[in-house]
């Protein structure tokens, strides 16, 4: 049961992320490029999905704990520091360079197209490698 | 490439990404955050952490296919880049978000939900970097 609910809310995810342009890179580059064919739409996008968010986890989150779950797991990192900086920055001049960031690629990998399993494939061989230098460096994955 | 501006489209998208958020937290108590999910459930560290990220995909991977049956036609993805822009776009976003801990849905849409200092530096961060990147690519070197 529990998984076939975490089916549905991933089936909810992709829907809206196909349905607002988010699975499209061209849509998604052209939000960025305000100087040439620009997009407003993703706006839309962020807008729509952080209201929602915000309203919906004001009231899950006064509740004891989840349904399927003893907790909930909230990230409980705190520091501003160059990881956290850096990582964004080179996160940001990848999604400008490629068009798809994960959460757009993921559902757009059952659109059947080769250019996302590339994406979607280089985007796992960065993560091996960063985990690779963060354990080299002697601190764990932190993940929001 | 022109784009056509969908706004209501696009809300409704988004919308639907923020009920799947929400409800993610409600049901399984976990942040819909596309960078935790994608590498919990490929580059397995912790075992027995999996099966729910697994489930998500799947349900994700569907999306396309449900819309073609109901519409007749796959959503739209169009990559007006080259292959090589892709894939070392594609590990650069694979580095970044490991060390940034989030992406767009994990930082951008629940961080920023959650009135998070990391998550709105995180996101601030990436937007700028992701203009300027644009900006170089079309208007500078490929300009």
């Amino acid at each position: 049961m529990r998984l076939v609910v975490i089916y549905f809310i991933g089936l909810t995810f992709g829907l809206g992320i196909c349905i607002s342009g988010m699975a499209n890179p061209a849509k998604v580059i052209n939000f960025f490029d305000l100087f040439g064919t620009w997009d407003p739409s993703l706006m839309f996008v962020m807008g729509g999905a952080l209201v929602v968010t915000l309203f919906g986890y004001r009231f899950v989150l006064k509740r004891p704990a989840p349904v399927f779950d003893t907790r909930f797991h909230l990230p409980t990192a705190r520091d501003i520091d160059a990881q956290l900086v850096g990582g964004s920055a080179l996160f940001g001049v990848g999604w400008g360079l490629a068009g798809f960031c994960p959460g757009g690629a993921l559902p757009a990998l059952g659109a059947g197209r080769w250019e996302v399993a590339a994406f979607v494939a280089a985007c796992l061989a960065g993560m091996l490698i960063a985990r690779f230098v963060k354990d080299a460096m002697g601190r764990s994955p932190q993940t929001a | 490439m022109e784009t056509s501006f969908t706004p209501i489209a696009s809300l409704f998208g988004g919308a639907l990404i923020g009920v799947a958020a929400v409800a993610l937290m409600a049901f399984a108590g976990r942040i819909m955050g596309a960078t935790g999910i994608l590498s919990g459930a490929a580059l397995i560290r912790k075992p027995g952490d999996t099966d729910w990220r697994i489930a998500l995909i799947a349900g994700m991977v569907t999306a396309p296919p449900l819309l073609w049956l109901v519409t007749g036609s796959l959503p739209a993805v169009e990559v007006p880049v080259s292959t090589v822009s892709l894939v070392v776009g594609g590990a650069l976003v694979g580095i970044g978000v490991t060390f940034g801990g989030g992406c767009t849905s994990g930082h951008g849409v629940c961080g920023m939900a959650r009135f998070s200092v990391r998550s709105v530096v995180a996101t601030l961060t990436f937007m700028a970097a992701t203009f300027v990147t644009v900006f170089i690519a079309r208007h500078v070197v490929g300009g």
